[in-house]
């Protein structure tokens, strides 16, 4: 009797894990962090990227605007590709683009945007990347949708045809 | 007067160096104790990622305003989430993790014990 | 090639049992044949051809790393014949002395293959990866472990089995979980389910296919095991507390402890991420937290255990062991004083760690090398402990940019950046750093890490350049940091480094010494 209690709860268990590793076949494991957080914006002291002037966040996010942070580098090959959409959506006079320069030196980012086209409103340098992880931020480019002081939508690694229709469709 | 203040120097910067002797090796310590997230399976301290550079100037600059240890891993948590530390907090979901071997080891030694007294 | 040399080695068994293990051999090999036809199909060719493979990842372009999978396998491999030969035995009710005997060379033959597998992976992970460890705690390295520990286990079980016909059922599971383990690793590693180092090609629809496979084995082993084994061992079970019998179960019962904290720190993260959808990473501290303070224990029983007599034994060598555990003592209290670490734990764990040292190096000439082949694996183990102890506590590493030209200064050693070469390779450029190292004690260090920009497919990597002596090696990499004129230097000094790999090969070699004995010796 005793046996055969033990038996019955040794083959429940390995039911089980089997149920679980079945499950866990199925998601992936490359790590996707929640992207819709309600993050406050963290707050950071930056210099510009066009002179030595310091910008500070206060200054820059408003209430009641849309921000688009952007973070990208010259030498980022995807950065290319996503560079198209961000023109597209600087036509959109409702939301502001922020270009966080991501461990860039100046004179390749400059020559970066000459040939391609500047979208930023505003650009501020993060030359060791630290304020990126303030951010919460894993590498470029990365982009942060920002509302009232708060992070209301990111998308890692570049963005596409869709994410831009999605922007746009919160901004409206 | 002049020896003690000339000692007093000496000190300092005795005490300054071991400080930051000290510095790097939590920093260290608290590299080691994340995981990279970009990477395959290594930690922060290991990966020479972008990534992982500026998560250690991160960690640098932290310990010098003065945080804790604690205080730093809490920091990355609220960033990034659990998957970053390698050291699992002891909290309702890691319960198991923690008690479930330290059971087995104490009903192993129960089973052990048990058949000496049954042999009586 | 497996089954043949087992039909071989078996022919004095009963052949009864000999249809019964072939049988469920078969039913192994068979289930992996359809495997490797539904998923890999080596009979399609690719098509369309393409142009250019994808390129080995360069990493992977090495030749330790190329024979440590098949080695690995070969044990593996074992295991699955001890695996159907238990359930042949089992079946036929064949668990018997005679069964050990002759299970035992399997056991060990599988056992040897682990052990050097292991090592050649973590000692490809050193030289080649490049972060100056060799044990990462890496899921896919502990899913190599599991099975190691179960078969040491088995291994010491067998020993009991093969004097007595005691503690059968146990060794029955034993040799189900070893089998059991080596399948899992091969379904962690290869589904993708794992976050890990190792996880270069997978592929879902194949795990699913093991995974059921696995289930499938596990399955029938626990019906054979509850229908067809009857313990019928109640008449010889008894024991005095303090025999070898004991200290087995006591070895037992400690290896059961390491598996279980590997096994659930490997795969709780996956059953936390189904069922409560939290993602959380289970590293090398939670490890040692568990791992360490149970050591201490564990070796000291080890350096005991193999000095006690079958049934009943007593203290014979009080004298001895009270010697040595002062003189372990005094050594790691001057060792540890010495570099000025004021940790508790690590003081007693490398006394414990002394403890043993002495009391296996002792056994060498109180036994007159009658029992060379465990002598020689448990004084391999101490010395693999003490090692990796010392690796810990003494080596010293820094991490630093430097600039051509640039020197870097600390307590012990200076730094110096000398110049950069560059080389052509036929499919990689080099970028090679020469440095120099000045020690404190006036010698002088060449050391020249490479980077290596490949362009198929397009990555860097870095080659460490190890300066390897008896007693320290000298780790030095070098990366290249976006952006900027500076190289990201890492230094290591790590002691002892080639002991670890030395005090493996010597468990192994112990091992490997037993095929050539008939019985194992009092």
């Amino acid at each position: 009797m005793k046996s055969k209690f033990i038996s019955l709860i040794l083959i429940l268990i390995f039911l089980i894990t089997f149920v679980i590793f079945f499950k866990g076949l199925k998601n992936s494991n490359i790590y996707t962090p929640d992207t819709n957080l309600k993050k406050e914006v963290p707050s950071f002291e930056l210099k510009s990227f066009e002179n030595d002037s310091i910008v500070i966040s206060e200054k820059i996010f408003k209430d009641n605007d849309y921000y688009f942070m952007n973070i990208w580098a010259s030498w980022c090959i995807p950065c290319k590709e996503e560079h198209e959409f961000l023109m597209k959506l600087k036509k959109d006079d409702s939301i502001e683009l922020i270009g966080f320069n991501y461990k860039d030196n100046y004179k390749n980012a400059s020559s970066f945007l000459k040939d391609l086209g500047n979208p930023y409103d505003i650009i501020v340098s993060d030359k060791d990347g630290t304020a990126s992880i303030e951010w919460g931020a894993y590498g470029v480019p990365e982009s942060f949708l920002v509302y009232q002081n708060k992070i209301i939508k990111r998308f890692i690694g570049p963005i596409n045809n869709e994410d831009l229709l999605e922007i746009q469709k919160i901004i409206r | 007067m002049k020896f003690i203040h000339i000692f007093l120097i000496i000190a300092t910067i005795l005490n300054f160096n071991f400080l930051k002797a000290d510095e790097i090796k939590t920093e260290n310590k608290i590299a080691k104790n994340l995981r990279c997230l970009i990477c395959q399976g290594q930690s922060v301290y290991d990966s020479d990622s972008e990534f992982a550079i500026s998560l250690k100037l991160v960690i640098k600059n932290k310990i010098q305003e003065g945080l804790s240890e604690e205080q730093i891993y809490s920091f990355l948590k609220m960033k990034y989430g659990e998957w970053i530390l390698y050291d699992p907090v002891f909290n309702r979901n890691t319960y198991f993790l923690w008690v479930l071997p330290i059971l087995i080891f104490l009903a192993g030694g129960a089973i052990i014990i048990k058949r000496f007294y049954n042999k009586k | 090639m497996f089954i043949s040399i087992f039909l071989i080695k078996s022919n004095q068994q009963p052949k009864k049992y000999r249809i019964f293990t072939l049988l469920f051999q078969q039913i192994l090999i068979v289930g992996f044949f359809i495997f490797l036809i539904k998923t890999s199909s080596p009979f399609n060719y690719i098509f369309p051809t393409p142009n250019e493979g994808l390129g080995l990842n360069p990493i992977l372009q090495d030749p330790a790393l190329a024979i440590h999978p098949p080695i690995l396998y070969l044990g593996y491999v074992g295991s699955s014949i001890i695996f159907s030969s238990a359930l042949a035995a089992m079946v036929t009710s064949y668990v018997s002395k005679e069964w050990a005997k002759h299970i035992k060379q399997w056991v060990l033959a599988s056992w040897v293959f682990l052990t050097l597998g292991i090592l050649l992976g973590s000692i490809w992970a050193y030289y080649e990866l490049g972060w100056g460890g060799f044990w990462f705690w890496d899921p896919v390295e502990n899913v190599s472990l599991m099975p190691w520990f179960a078969l040491t286990t088995l291994l010491h079980c067998i020993l009991v089995l093969e004097k007595k016909k005691i503690l059968t059922s146990w060794a029955m599971i034993l040799s189900i979980a070893t089998f059991a383990l080596s399948m899992s690793g091969t379904f962690l590693v290869r589904s993708g389910i794992l976050n890990s180092v190792h996880t270069f090609a997978n592929d879902p629809e194949r795990g699913l296919f093991i995974l059921i496979f696995l289930f499938t084995l596990i399955f029938l082993s626990i019906f054979i095991f509850i229908f067809f084994h009857s313990e019928k061992e109640k008449l010889e079970n008894n024991f005095f507390w303090l025999s070898k019998e004991t200290s087995i179960l006591v070895n037992n019962w400690f290896m059961m402890y390491f598996l279980s904290v590997v096994l659930i720190g490997t795969i709780y993260p996956i059953f936390l991420e189904v069922i409560t959808a939290n993602k959380i990473s289970v590293g090398p501290p939670f490890y040692n937290k568990l791992i360490l303070p149970f050591l201490i224990p564990f070796l000291i029983a080890m350096a005991i255990g193999p000095n006690l007599n079958w049934v009943k034994s007593d203290f014979k060598d009080k004298f001895y062991m009270t010697i040595f555990l002062i003189i372990s003592f005094l050594l790691s209290a001057v060792i540890i004083k010495q570099f000025d670490i004021n940790f508790l734990i690590n003081t007693i764990l490398v006394t414990s760690a002394f403890f043993l040292f002495f009391s296996t190096f002792r056994e060498f000439f109180a036994k007159r090398f009658r029992n060379l082949s465990q002598n020689i694996a448990h004084f391999g183990f101490s010395l693999l402990i003490l090692s990796i102890l010392f690796n810990n506590i003494f080596s010293n590493e820094v991490v630093t940019n430097l600039k051509i030209g640039e020197t870097f200064k600390t307590e012990k050693f200076t730094i110096n950046f000398e110049n950069i070469e560059q080389e052509d390779e036929k499919n990689f450029k080099a970028i090679i750093g020469k440095f120099n190292v000045q020690n404190l004690d006036g010698t002088l260090d060449i050391l020249n890490p490479e980077l290596r920009i490949y362009n198929q497919p397009n990555i860097i990597t870095s080659e460490a350049d190890i300066k390897t002596n008896l007693l320290t090696d000298k780790f030095m990499t070098m990366n290249y940091v976006q952006n900027q004129e500076y190289f990201n230097i890492r230094y290591q000094v790590k002691p002892f480094m080639i002991w670890i790999w030395i005090s493996v090969i010597l468990i192994s070699f112990g091992g490997f010494l037993s095929f050539f004995k008939k019985r194992y010796e009092i």
